[in-house]
Protein backbone atom coordinates (compact mmCIF):
# COMPACT_ATOMS: atom_id res chain seq x y z
CA UNK A 1 0.00 0.00 0.00
CA UNK A 2 1.61 3.01 -1.09
CA UNK A 3 0.71 6.80 0.82
CA UNK A 4 0.62 9.74 -1.12
CA UNK A 5 2.40 12.82 -0.68
CA UNK A 6 -1.23 14.45 0.22
CA UNK A 7 -1.81 11.67 2.52
CA UNK A 8 1.53 12.04 4.77
CA UNK A 9 0.57 15.90 5.02
CA UNK A 10 -2.67 15.26 6.28
CA UNK A 11 -1.54 12.60 8.52
CA UNK A 12 1.40 14.84 9.79
CA UNK A 13 -1.50 17.88 9.88
CA UNK A 14 -3.86 15.60 12.46
CA UNK A 15 -0.75 15.27 14.62
CA UNK A 16 0.09 18.68 14.62
CA UNK A 17 3.75 17.92 13.32
CA UNK A 18 5.34 20.47 10.85
CA UNK A 19 7.52 18.49 8.57
CA UNK A 20 10.11 19.47 6.26
CA UNK A 21 9.30 19.15 2.78
CA UNK A 22 12.79 16.48 2.47
CA UNK A 23 10.70 14.39 4.91
CA UNK A 24 7.76 14.08 3.41
CA UNK A 25 9.14 11.74 0.86
CA UNK A 26 10.95 10.11 3.80
CA UNK A 27 7.74 8.94 5.13
CA UNK A 28 6.12 8.84 2.22
CA UNK A 29 8.11 5.53 1.65
CA UNK A 30 8.73 4.39 5.12
CA UNK A 31 5.00 4.27 6.10
CA UNK A 32 4.17 2.62 3.00
CA UNK A 33 6.49 0.10 3.87
CA UNK A 34 5.10 -0.10 7.55
CA UNK A 35 1.88 -0.38 6.34
CA UNK A 36 2.22 -3.13 4.01
CA UNK A 37 4.12 -5.25 6.94
CA UNK A 38 0.93 -4.97 9.34
CA UNK A 39 -1.31 -6.01 6.60
CA UNK A 40 -0.02 -9.55 7.50
CA UNK A 41 -2.66 -9.28 10.16
CA UNK A 42 -5.28 -9.72 7.43
CA UNK A 43 -4.35 -13.43 7.41
CA UNK A 44 -5.94 -14.15 10.92
CA UNK A 45 -9.12 -15.27 11.45
CA UNK A 46 -10.32 -12.96 13.62
CA UNK A 47 -14.39 -13.17 13.07
CA UNK A 48 -15.36 -14.18 16.64
CA UNK A 49 -12.71 -12.44 18.80
CA UNK A 50 -13.41 -10.19 21.32
CA UNK A 51 -10.51 -7.33 20.90
CA UNK A 52 -8.11 -7.42 24.31
CA UNK A 53 -6.73 -3.60 25.28
CA UNK A 54 -5.39 -4.39 28.21
CA UNK A 55 -3.44 -7.30 29.23
CA UNK A 56 -4.84 -7.56 32.85
CA UNK A 57 -8.20 -9.56 32.31
CA UNK A 58 -10.45 -8.41 34.73
CA UNK A 59 -8.94 -5.32 36.14
CA UNK A 60 -11.35 -2.37 36.70
CA UNK A 61 -11.28 1.08 37.44
CA UNK A 62 -10.55 1.68 41.49
CA UNK A 63 -12.39 3.70 43.54
CA UNK A 64 -11.38 5.90 46.46
CA UNK A 65 -13.26 8.20 49.40
CA UNK A 66 -13.53 11.55 47.66
CA UNK A 67 -10.84 13.45 49.93
CA UNK A 68 -8.39 15.71 48.93
CA UNK A 69 -4.87 13.91 48.62
CA UNK A 70 -3.05 15.98 46.81
CA UNK A 71 -1.28 19.35 47.84
CA UNK A 72 -1.17 22.37 44.94
CA UNK A 73 2.44 22.13 43.39
CA UNK A 74 1.24 24.77 40.39
CA UNK A 75 3.77 27.00 40.97
CA UNK A 76 6.91 24.10 41.10
CA UNK A 77 4.81 22.39 37.98
CA UNK A 78 5.31 25.99 35.82
CA UNK A 79 8.56 26.15 36.73
CA UNK A 80 8.57 24.02 33.35
CA UNK A 81 7.01 25.93 31.09
CA UNK A 82 8.10 28.40 28.77
CA UNK A 83 5.58 31.22 29.40
CA UNK A 84 3.38 31.85 32.05
CA UNK A 85 1.85 34.98 34.06
CA UNK A 86 -0.07 34.97 37.24
CA UNK A 87 -0.34 31.36 37.22
CA UNK A 88 -1.64 31.12 33.89
CA UNK A 89 0.14 29.04 30.88
CA UNK A 90 0.26 32.25 28.00
CA UNK A 91 0.18 30.66 24.46
CA UNK A 92 -0.61 33.61 21.19
CA UNK A 93 -3.78 34.88 21.04
CA UNK A 94 -6.68 32.73 19.84
CA UNK A 95 -9.51 34.67 19.60
CA UNK A 96 -9.27 38.24 17.70
CA UNK B 1 38.62 -4.93 42.18
CA UNK B 2 34.97 -3.45 44.12
CA UNK B 3 33.34 -3.10 40.70
CA UNK B 4 33.58 -6.90 39.60
CA UNK B 5 31.44 -7.74 42.56
CA UNK B 6 27.23 -7.74 42.00
CA UNK B 7 24.78 -6.07 43.80
CA UNK B 8 24.27 -8.76 46.23
CA UNK B 9 27.97 -8.41 47.33
CA UNK B 10 28.24 -5.01 47.05
CA UNK B 11 24.97 -4.75 49.86
CA UNK B 12 26.70 -7.44 52.15
CA UNK B 13 30.29 -5.38 52.15
CA UNK B 14 28.24 -2.25 52.88
CA UNK B 15 27.10 -4.02 55.16
CA UNK B 16 30.39 -5.72 56.86
CA UNK B 17 31.99 -2.36 56.72
CA UNK B 18 34.29 -4.19 54.45
CA UNK B 19 34.37 -0.34 52.03
CA UNK B 20 32.08 2.44 52.47
CA UNK B 21 29.27 4.07 50.30
CA UNK B 22 31.54 7.09 49.63
CA UNK B 23 34.18 5.05 48.25
CA UNK B 24 32.12 2.74 46.25
CA UNK B 25 30.14 6.03 44.73
CA UNK B 26 33.52 7.85 43.98
CA UNK B 27 34.64 4.71 41.95
CA UNK B 28 31.86 4.13 39.85
CA UNK B 29 31.60 8.04 39.21
CA UNK B 30 35.40 7.89 37.84
CA UNK B 31 34.54 4.88 35.62
CA UNK B 32 31.20 6.67 34.19
CA UNK B 33 33.58 9.68 33.80
CA UNK B 34 36.28 7.91 32.00
CA UNK B 35 33.71 5.86 29.85
CA UNK B 36 31.74 8.59 28.65
CA UNK B 37 33.61 9.40 25.98
CA UNK B 38 33.16 6.20 24.62
CA UNK B 39 30.04 4.88 25.93
CA UNK B 40 28.50 7.57 26.25
CA UNK B 41 25.78 5.61 28.21
CA UNK B 42 24.72 8.22 30.77
CA UNK B 43 22.81 11.84 29.37
CA UNK B 44 23.71 13.51 33.28
CA UNK B 45 26.01 12.04 36.12
CA UNK B 46 24.73 13.59 39.33
CA UNK B 47 28.12 13.35 41.20
CA UNK B 48 27.26 15.96 44.14
CA UNK B 49 24.31 14.74 45.20
CA UNK B 50 25.40 10.94 44.43
CA UNK B 51 28.32 11.73 47.35
CA UNK B 52 25.64 13.31 49.51
CA UNK B 53 23.55 10.22 49.26
CA UNK B 54 26.96 8.42 49.69
CA UNK B 55 27.86 10.29 52.75
CA UNK B 56 24.39 9.99 54.63
CA UNK B 57 24.02 6.22 53.84
CA UNK B 58 27.35 5.88 55.42
CA UNK B 59 25.92 7.12 58.84
CA UNK B 60 22.73 5.33 58.08
CA UNK B 61 25.04 2.00 58.29
CA UNK B 62 27.50 3.12 61.02
CA UNK B 63 24.53 3.57 63.14
CA UNK B 64 22.76 0.17 62.07
CA UNK B 65 19.63 1.90 60.33
CA UNK B 66 19.31 1.49 56.96
CA UNK B 67 17.91 -0.66 54.32
CA UNK B 68 18.68 -3.49 52.02
CA UNK B 69 20.03 -1.51 49.40
CA UNK B 70 21.72 1.19 51.59
CA UNK B 71 24.98 2.61 50.09
CA UNK B 72 24.47 0.68 46.60
CA UNK B 73 24.94 2.86 43.82
CA UNK B 74 22.39 2.67 40.75
CA UNK B 75 21.29 4.47 37.68
CA UNK B 76 18.07 5.51 36.24
CA UNK B 77 17.09 4.90 33.02
CA UNK B 78 16.22 8.79 31.72
CA UNK B 79 12.63 8.02 31.28
CA UNK B 80 12.17 7.75 35.57
CA UNK B 81 11.25 11.46 36.71
CA UNK B 82 13.53 12.35 39.23
CA UNK B 83 13.01 15.33 41.54
CA UNK B 84 15.20 18.20 40.72
CA UNK B 85 17.39 16.59 37.95
CA UNK B 86 16.76 16.69 34.49
CA UNK B 87 14.31 14.23 32.46
CA UNK B 88 14.69 14.81 29.27
CA UNK B 89 13.74 10.79 28.01
CA UNK B 90 16.70 10.79 25.09
CA UNK B 91 14.35 14.01 23.65
CA UNK B 92 15.32 17.37 22.26
CA UNK B 93 11.34 17.58 23.72
CA UNK B 94 12.50 17.60 27.11
CA UNK B 95 16.15 18.68 26.82
CA UNK B 96 14.94 21.63 29.12
CA UNK B 97 12.62 19.21 31.96
CA UNK B 98 13.25 19.31 35.28
CA UNK B 99 11.22 16.69 36.89
CA UNK B 100 9.36 18.34 39.82
CA UNK B 101 8.74 14.85 41.36
CA UNK B 102 10.36 11.03 41.93
CA UNK B 103 8.56 8.11 39.66
CA UNK B 104 7.37 5.63 42.00
CA UNK B 105 10.10 3.42 41.22
CA UNK B 106 12.92 6.01 42.42
CA UNK B 107 11.14 6.96 45.53
CA UNK B 108 10.99 3.15 46.08
CA UNK B 109 14.60 2.52 45.49
CA UNK B 110 16.09 5.69 47.50
CA UNK B 111 13.87 4.11 50.44
CA UNK B 112 15.48 1.24 50.41
CA UNK B 113 18.54 2.92 50.33
CA UNK B 114 20.14 3.26 46.95
CA UNK B 115 22.59 6.13 45.56
CA UNK B 116 21.60 7.38 42.12
CA UNK B 117 24.62 7.89 40.52
CA UNK B 118 22.45 9.54 37.65
CA UNK B 119 20.48 8.98 34.17
CA UNK B 120 21.02 6.88 31.44
CA UNK B 121 20.91 7.49 27.81
CA UNK B 122 17.74 5.81 25.85
CA UNK B 123 16.12 5.83 22.35
CA UNK B 124 14.13 8.85 22.15
CA UNK B 125 10.99 8.25 24.14
CA UNK B 126 12.09 4.37 24.19
CA UNK B 127 11.06 4.05 20.58
CA UNK B 128 14.46 2.07 18.94
CA UNK B 129 15.86 -1.46 19.07
CA UNK B 130 19.77 0.10 19.22
CA UNK B 131 19.68 2.95 20.95
CA UNK B 132 20.46 5.19 17.77
CA UNK B 133 17.28 7.82 18.08
CA UNK B 134 18.51 9.43 20.93
CA UNK B 135 19.02 13.25 20.72
CA UNK B 136 22.20 12.76 23.13
CA UNK B 137 24.01 10.26 20.67
CA UNK B 138 24.46 6.58 19.97
CA UNK B 139 25.23 4.84 23.02
CA UNK B 140 28.26 1.86 22.19
CA UNK B 141 28.22 -1.54 23.09
CA UNK B 142 31.11 -2.30 25.72
CA UNK B 143 31.97 -5.30 23.95
CA UNK B 144 32.73 -3.76 20.48
CA UNK B 145 32.48 -0.17 19.99
CA UNK B 146 31.56 -0.37 16.52
CA UNK B 147 28.68 -1.95 17.85
CA UNK B 148 24.97 -0.93 18.86
CA UNK B 149 24.21 -1.77 22.80
CA UNK B 150 20.75 -2.74 21.67
CA UNK B 151 17.67 -0.68 22.85
CA UNK B 152 16.04 1.28 24.03
CA UNK B 153 17.12 1.09 27.11
CA UNK B 154 20.87 0.98 25.52
CA UNK B 155 22.47 3.11 28.66
CA UNK B 156 21.16 0.91 31.49
CA UNK B 157 22.64 -2.07 29.53
CA UNK B 158 26.05 -0.78 28.73
CA UNK B 159 26.06 0.27 31.96
CA UNK B 160 25.78 -2.34 33.92
CA UNK B 161 27.92 -4.36 31.12
CA UNK B 162 30.91 -2.25 31.27
CA UNK B 163 30.65 -2.16 35.48
CA UNK B 164 29.88 2.02 35.35
CA UNK B 165 26.82 1.28 37.65
CA UNK B 166 26.15 -2.03 39.68
CA UNK B 167 22.81 -1.95 38.34
CA UNK B 168 20.35 -0.06 36.66
CA UNK B 169 16.46 0.55 35.90
CA UNK B 170 15.01 0.04 32.34
CA UNK B 171 11.53 -0.27 30.81
CA UNK B 172 10.26 -2.57 28.27
CA UNK B 173 7.52 -1.81 25.68
CA UNK B 174 8.01 -4.66 23.05
CA UNK B 175 11.71 -6.16 24.40
CA UNK B 176 13.75 -2.66 25.52
CA UNK B 177 14.71 -4.19 28.70
CA UNK B 178 15.53 -7.75 27.11
CA UNK B 179 16.81 -7.06 24.26
CA UNK B 180 19.87 -4.95 24.83
CA UNK B 181 20.34 -6.95 27.86
CA UNK B 182 20.69 -9.92 25.72
CA UNK B 183 23.45 -7.73 23.01
CA UNK B 184 25.24 -6.63 26.24
CA UNK B 185 25.79 -9.58 28.26
CA UNK B 186 23.82 -9.09 31.46
CA UNK B 187 20.74 -10.36 33.11
CA UNK B 188 17.17 -8.04 32.35
CA UNK B 189 13.87 -8.40 33.64
CA UNK B 190 10.82 -7.40 32.73
CA UNK B 191 8.31 -8.29 34.88
CA UNK B 192 4.44 -8.80 34.56
CA UNK B 193 2.09 -5.80 33.24
CA UNK B 194 0.80 -3.88 36.86
CA UNK B 195 3.50 -5.16 38.77
CA UNK B 196 5.87 -1.81 39.02
CA UNK B 197 4.44 1.06 38.80
CA UNK B 198 4.35 3.56 35.90
CA UNK B 199 4.02 6.67 38.14
CA UNK B 200 6.68 9.37 36.74
CA UNK B 201 7.75 6.96 34.26
CA UNK B 202 7.39 8.47 30.67
CA UNK B 203 4.49 7.31 28.70
CA UNK B 204 4.86 5.61 25.47
CA UNK B 205 2.59 2.83 24.84
CA UNK B 206 0.19 2.24 28.46
CA UNK B 207 -1.10 -1.10 27.79
CA UNK B 208 2.47 -2.67 26.89
CA UNK B 209 5.14 -0.08 29.07
CA UNK B 210 6.38 -1.67 31.74
CA UNK B 211 9.22 -1.00 34.29
CA UNK B 212 11.73 -3.41 35.23
CA UNK B 213 16.01 -3.87 36.00
CA UNK B 214 19.60 -4.66 34.77
CA UNK B 215 22.01 -6.19 37.25
CA UNK B 216 24.39 -8.14 36.53
CA UNK B 217 22.91 -11.32 38.31
CA UNK B 218 19.29 -12.97 38.42
CA UNK B 219 20.19 -12.90 42.47
CA UNK B 220 20.62 -9.27 41.85
CA UNK B 221 17.38 -8.78 40.25
CA UNK B 222 16.08 -10.43 42.47
CA UNK B 223 16.84 -7.95 45.30
CA UNK B 224 16.16 -4.99 43.11
CA UNK B 225 12.13 -5.77 42.29
CA UNK B 226 11.95 -7.19 45.81
CA UNK B 227 11.85 -3.30 46.30
CA UNK B 228 10.61 -1.61 43.56
CA UNK B 229 7.47 -3.65 42.86
CA UNK B 230 4.24 -3.23 44.21
CA UNK B 231 0.95 -1.10 44.47
CA UNK B 232 0.55 2.19 43.72
CA UNK B 233 -2.88 3.59 43.56
CA UNK B 234 -1.39 6.85 41.72
CA UNK B 235 -0.91 4.07 39.09
CA UNK B 236 -3.99 2.91 37.32
CA UNK B 237 -3.14 -0.51 36.22
CA UNK B 238 -0.94 -1.18 39.22
CA UNK B 239 -2.31 -4.28 40.75
CA UNK B 240 -2.67 -5.02 43.90
CA UNK B 241 -1.38 -7.85 45.05
CA UNK B 242 1.60 -8.99 47.84
CA UNK B 243 5.17 -8.69 46.35
CA UNK B 244 6.51 -11.71 47.36
CA UNK B 245 10.13 -12.51 48.48
CA UNK B 246 11.35 -13.20 45.17
CA UNK B 247 15.42 -13.82 47.17
CA UNK B 248 14.03 -16.16 49.21
CA UNK B 249 12.39 -17.75 46.32
CA UNK B 250 15.94 -18.60 44.55
CA UNK B 251 16.99 -21.38 46.12
CA UNK B 252 14.10 -24.00 44.76
CA UNK B 253 15.42 -27.59 43.06
CA UNK B 254 14.09 -27.45 39.03
CA UNK B 255 14.10 -30.77 39.52
CA UNK B 256 10.44 -31.50 37.90
CA UNK B 257 10.47 -27.79 36.19
CA UNK B 258 8.46 -28.12 32.42
CA UNK B 259 10.26 -26.20 30.05
CA UNK B 260 8.66 -24.77 26.46
CA UNK B 261 10.64 -24.88 23.81
CA UNK B 262 8.59 -22.58 21.27
CA UNK B 263 8.36 -23.62 18.02
CA UNK B 264 8.02 -20.51 16.05
CA UNK B 265 11.13 -19.31 18.55
CA UNK B 266 13.43 -21.66 16.82
CA UNK B 267 12.38 -20.99 13.16
CA UNK B 268 13.82 -18.88 10.11
CA UNK B 269 15.69 -16.15 11.16
CA UNK B 270 17.51 -17.63 14.48
CA UNK B 271 21.54 -17.27 13.90
CA UNK B 272 22.62 -21.19 14.02
CA UNK B 273 25.70 -19.84 16.02
CA UNK B 274 22.89 -18.46 18.60
CA UNK B 275 20.68 -21.86 18.28
CA UNK B 276 23.85 -23.56 19.64
CA UNK B 277 24.53 -21.32 22.88
CA UNK B 278 20.32 -21.69 23.10
CA UNK B 279 20.43 -25.33 23.08
CA UNK B 280 23.55 -25.81 25.28
CA UNK B 281 21.73 -24.24 28.19
CA UNK B 282 18.83 -25.82 27.72
CA UNK B 283 20.55 -29.20 28.34
CA UNK B 284 21.98 -27.62 31.41
CA UNK B 285 18.88 -27.60 32.42
CA UNK B 286 17.76 -31.10 31.45
CA UNK B 287 20.67 -32.14 34.16
CA UNK B 288 19.10 -30.36 36.74
CA UNK B 289 16.31 -32.46 36.59
CA UNK B 290 13.86 -30.12 34.17
CA UNK B 291 12.13 -31.84 31.36
CA UNK B 292 12.06 -30.03 27.46
CA UNK B 293 8.74 -30.40 25.09
CA UNK B 294 7.96 -28.40 22.30
CA UNK B 295 5.12 -26.21 22.13
CA UNK B 296 3.58 -24.12 19.33
CA UNK B 297 2.36 -20.29 19.45
CA UNK B 298 0.38 -20.28 15.74
CA UNK B 299 -0.64 -17.01 15.99
CA UNK B 300 3.01 -15.83 17.50
CA UNK B 301 4.63 -14.53 14.35
CA UNK B 302 1.59 -11.96 13.79
CA UNK B 303 3.58 -9.82 17.23
CA UNK B 304 5.48 -7.79 15.40
CA UNK B 305 2.83 -6.56 12.83
CA UNK B 306 0.30 -6.25 16.16
CA UNK B 307 2.79 -4.30 17.66
CA UNK B 308 3.43 -1.95 15.52
CA UNK B 309 -0.08 -1.03 15.05
CA UNK B 310 -1.00 -1.13 19.16
CA UNK B 311 2.50 1.05 20.19
CA UNK B 312 2.22 3.94 17.50
CA UNK B 313 -1.67 4.12 18.41
CA UNK B 314 -0.86 4.46 22.00
CA UNK B 315 1.95 6.83 21.66
CA UNK B 316 0.04 9.04 19.05
CA UNK B 317 -2.49 9.62 21.77
CA UNK B 318 0.38 9.91 24.75
CA UNK B 319 2.29 12.07 22.81
CA UNK B 320 0.03 14.65 22.34
CA UNK B 321 0.76 15.94 25.88
CA UNK B 322 4.30 18.23 24.41
CA UNK B 323 2.51 21.10 22.85
CA UNK B 324 5.04 23.33 23.67
CA UNK B 325 2.35 25.29 25.90
CA UNK B 326 3.20 23.61 29.79
CA UNK B 327 6.23 21.96 29.57
CA UNK B 328 9.34 20.90 27.12
CA UNK B 329 9.68 22.31 23.71
CA UNK B 330 8.22 25.55 21.99
CA UNK B 331 9.38 27.00 19.18
CA UNK B 332 10.49 30.76 18.66
CA UNK B 333 7.68 33.24 17.60
CA UNK B 334 4.90 31.23 17.33
CA UNK B 335 2.62 33.34 14.69
CA UNK B 336 -0.98 31.43 16.05
CA UNK B 337 -1.70 28.79 18.16
CA UNK B 338 -1.45 25.81 15.44
CA UNK B 339 1.68 27.08 14.20
CA UNK B 340 3.01 26.75 18.15
CA UNK B 341 2.02 23.08 18.19
CA UNK B 342 3.34 22.48 14.72
CA UNK B 343 6.85 24.01 15.49
CA UNK B 344 7.01 22.91 18.82
CA UNK B 345 6.51 19.14 17.95
CA UNK B 346 8.27 19.21 14.85
CA UNK B 347 11.47 20.44 16.12
CA UNK B 348 11.08 18.76 18.96
CA UNK B 349 10.66 15.08 18.01
CA UNK B 350 13.44 13.23 16.45
CA UNK B 351 12.58 10.94 13.35
CA UNK B 352 11.50 7.90 14.21
CA UNK B 353 9.56 8.97 17.22
CA UNK B 354 7.39 11.28 14.44
CA UNK B 355 7.26 8.42 12.28
CA UNK B 356 5.59 6.31 15.15
CA UNK B 357 2.91 9.04 15.67
CA UNK B 358 2.14 9.39 12.68
CA UNK B 359 1.62 5.76 11.95
CA UNK B 360 -0.43 5.65 15.34
CA UNK B 361 -2.12 8.88 13.97
CA UNK B 362 -3.45 6.90 11.03
CA UNK B 363 -4.33 4.06 12.33
CA UNK B 364 -6.84 5.36 14.87
CA UNK B 365 -8.04 7.82 12.27
CA UNK B 366 -11.98 7.75 10.55
CA UNK B 367 -12.24 4.38 8.44
CA UNK B 368 -9.07 3.05 9.13
CA UNK B 369 -9.83 2.22 13.14
CA UNK B 370 -11.59 -1.10 12.23
CA UNK B 371 -9.04 -2.29 9.85
CA UNK B 372 -5.53 -1.60 11.54
CA UNK B 373 -6.41 -0.90 15.48
CA UNK B 374 -9.20 -3.20 16.48
CA UNK B 375 -7.84 -5.90 13.82
CA UNK B 376 -4.49 -5.53 15.77
CA UNK B 377 -6.55 -5.79 19.15
CA UNK B 378 -8.17 -8.71 18.09
CA UNK B 379 -5.15 -10.22 16.89
CA UNK B 380 -3.64 -9.71 20.38
CA UNK B 381 -6.18 -11.63 21.88
CA UNK B 382 -5.57 -14.19 19.72
CA UNK B 383 -1.71 -13.94 20.54
CA UNK B 384 -2.59 -14.12 24.80
CA UNK B 385 -4.94 -16.78 24.21
CA UNK B 386 -1.90 -18.74 22.68
CA UNK B 387 0.48 -18.34 25.58
CA UNK B 388 -2.46 -19.30 28.02
CA UNK B 389 -2.65 -22.28 26.22
CA UNK B 390 0.84 -23.16 26.68
CA UNK B 391 0.96 -22.40 30.03
CA UNK B 392 -1.44 -25.11 30.58
CA UNK B 393 0.81 -27.76 29.74
CA UNK B 394 4.88 -26.43 30.78
CA UNK B 395 5.88 -23.93 33.59
CA UNK B 396 7.66 -21.63 32.06
CA UNK B 397 9.16 -20.91 28.10
CA UNK B 398 12.31 -20.82 27.16
CA UNK B 399 14.56 -19.85 23.95
CA UNK B 400 16.52 -17.09 22.13
CA UNK B 401 16.23 -13.25 23.03
CA UNK B 402 17.09 -11.96 19.87
CA UNK B 403 18.06 -13.50 16.41
CA UNK B 404 21.58 -12.73 16.41
CA UNK B 405 24.25 -11.02 18.07
CA UNK B 406 24.58 -7.14 18.35
CA UNK B 407 25.08 -5.65 14.92
CA UNK B 408 26.81 -2.34 13.66
CA UNK B 409 26.15 1.24 14.38
CA UNK B 410 23.80 2.50 10.98
CA UNK B 411 23.14 -1.45 9.82
CA UNK B 412 19.57 -1.28 10.17
CA UNK B 413 18.94 2.41 10.57
CA UNK B 414 17.86 3.25 6.78
CA UNK B 415 14.94 0.48 7.31
CA UNK B 416 12.69 0.99 9.82
CA UNK B 417 10.66 -2.52 9.63
CA UNK B 418 13.93 -4.36 9.52
CA UNK B 419 15.06 -2.62 13.24
CA UNK B 420 11.44 -3.57 14.30
CA UNK B 421 11.89 -7.03 13.33
CA UNK B 422 14.73 -7.21 16.12
CA UNK B 423 12.22 -7.96 18.34
CA UNK B 424 10.51 -10.62 16.46
CA UNK B 425 11.03 -12.82 20.17
CA UNK B 426 10.37 -10.16 23.00
CA UNK B 427 6.60 -8.77 21.95
CA UNK B 428 4.94 -10.96 22.40
CA UNK B 429 5.64 -10.88 26.14
CA UNK B 430 4.29 -7.30 25.95
CA UNK B 431 1.28 -7.86 24.15
CA UNK B 432 0.55 -10.71 26.56
CA UNK B 433 1.08 -8.83 29.88
CA UNK B 434 3.84 -11.32 30.78
CA UNK B 435 6.72 -11.49 32.79
CA UNK B 436 9.94 -12.00 30.90
CA UNK B 437 13.97 -12.17 31.20
CA UNK B 438 17.30 -12.65 29.59
CA UNK B 439 20.23 -13.59 30.70
CA UNK B 440 23.62 -14.42 29.17
CA UNK B 441 23.77 -17.92 27.87
CA UNK B 442 27.17 -17.87 25.87
CA UNK B 443 29.30 -16.45 23.30
CA UNK B 444 29.36 -15.72 19.01
CA UNK B 445 32.60 -14.29 17.77
CA UNK B 446 32.83 -12.56 21.44
CA UNK B 447 29.48 -11.31 21.69
CA UNK B 448 27.29 -12.16 24.48
CA UNK B 449 23.48 -14.49 23.43
CA UNK B 450 21.21 -13.90 25.29
CA UNK B 451 18.47 -16.98 26.79
CA UNK B 452 15.13 -15.62 27.20
CA UNK B 453 12.89 -17.11 30.07
CA UNK B 454 8.88 -16.24 29.84
CA UNK B 455 6.81 -16.92 32.48
CA UNK B 456 2.73 -16.79 33.62
CA UNK B 457 1.44 -13.80 34.88
CA UNK B 458 2.55 -12.74 38.35
CA UNK B 459 5.53 -15.43 38.06
CA UNK B 460 8.43 -13.79 38.56
CA UNK B 461 9.31 -15.54 41.73
CA UNK B 462 9.56 -18.97 39.57
CA UNK B 463 11.25 -17.08 36.54
CA UNK B 464 14.30 -16.00 39.10
CA UNK B 465 14.93 -18.95 40.25
CA UNK B 466 15.11 -20.56 37.10
CA UNK B 467 17.77 -18.02 35.84
CA UNK B 468 19.47 -18.32 39.10
CA UNK B 469 19.52 -22.02 38.89
CA UNK B 470 21.58 -21.51 35.94
CA UNK B 471 23.63 -19.16 36.80
CA UNK B 472 24.86 -21.32 39.35
CA UNK B 473 25.71 -24.02 36.92
CA UNK B 474 27.71 -21.70 34.28
CA UNK B 475 29.63 -18.38 34.65
CA UNK B 476 29.04 -16.63 31.26
CA UNK B 477 27.01 -13.78 34.23
CA UNK B 478 30.75 -13.37 35.49
CA UNK B 479 32.78 -12.57 32.04
CA UNK B 480 33.38 -8.84 31.12
CA UNK B 481 34.28 -6.96 28.33
CA UNK B 482 37.92 -6.62 28.51
CA UNK B 483 38.56 -2.90 28.46
CA UNK B 484 35.86 -2.76 31.20
CA UNK B 485 37.68 -5.15 33.84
Amino acid sequence: MALTREQIENIAHLARLELKQPEVAVYQDSLSSIFEFVSELDRANTASVAPMAHPLPGLSQRLRPDVATETDAHERYQANAPQTAAGLYLVPKVIE
Amino acid sequence: MIHTLTVTQLAAGLRAKEFSSVELTRHFLDRIEASQPVLNAFISVTREAALKAAQAADQDLAAGRGGPLTGVPIAHKDIFCTEGVKTSCGSKMLDNFVAPYDATVVAKLKAAGAVMLGKLNMDEFAMGSSNETSYYGVVRNPWNTDLVPGGSSGGSAAAVAARIAPAATATDTGGSIRQPAALCGVTGVKPTYGRVSRYGMIAFASSLDQGGIITPTAQDAALLLREMAGFDSRDSTSVEAPVPDYVAALEQPLRGLKIGLLKEFFEKGLDPENEKCIRAALSVYENLGATLREVSLPNLPLSVPAYYVVAPAECSSNLARFDGVRFGHRCENPKDLMDLYKRSRGEGFGAEVKRRIMTGTYVLSAGYYDAYYLKAQKVRALIAADFARAFKEVDVLIGPTTPTPAFAIGAKTSDPVTMYLNDIYTIGANLAGLPAMSLPCGFVQNLPVGLQIVSPQFGEARMLNVAHAYQRETDWHTRMPEAYR
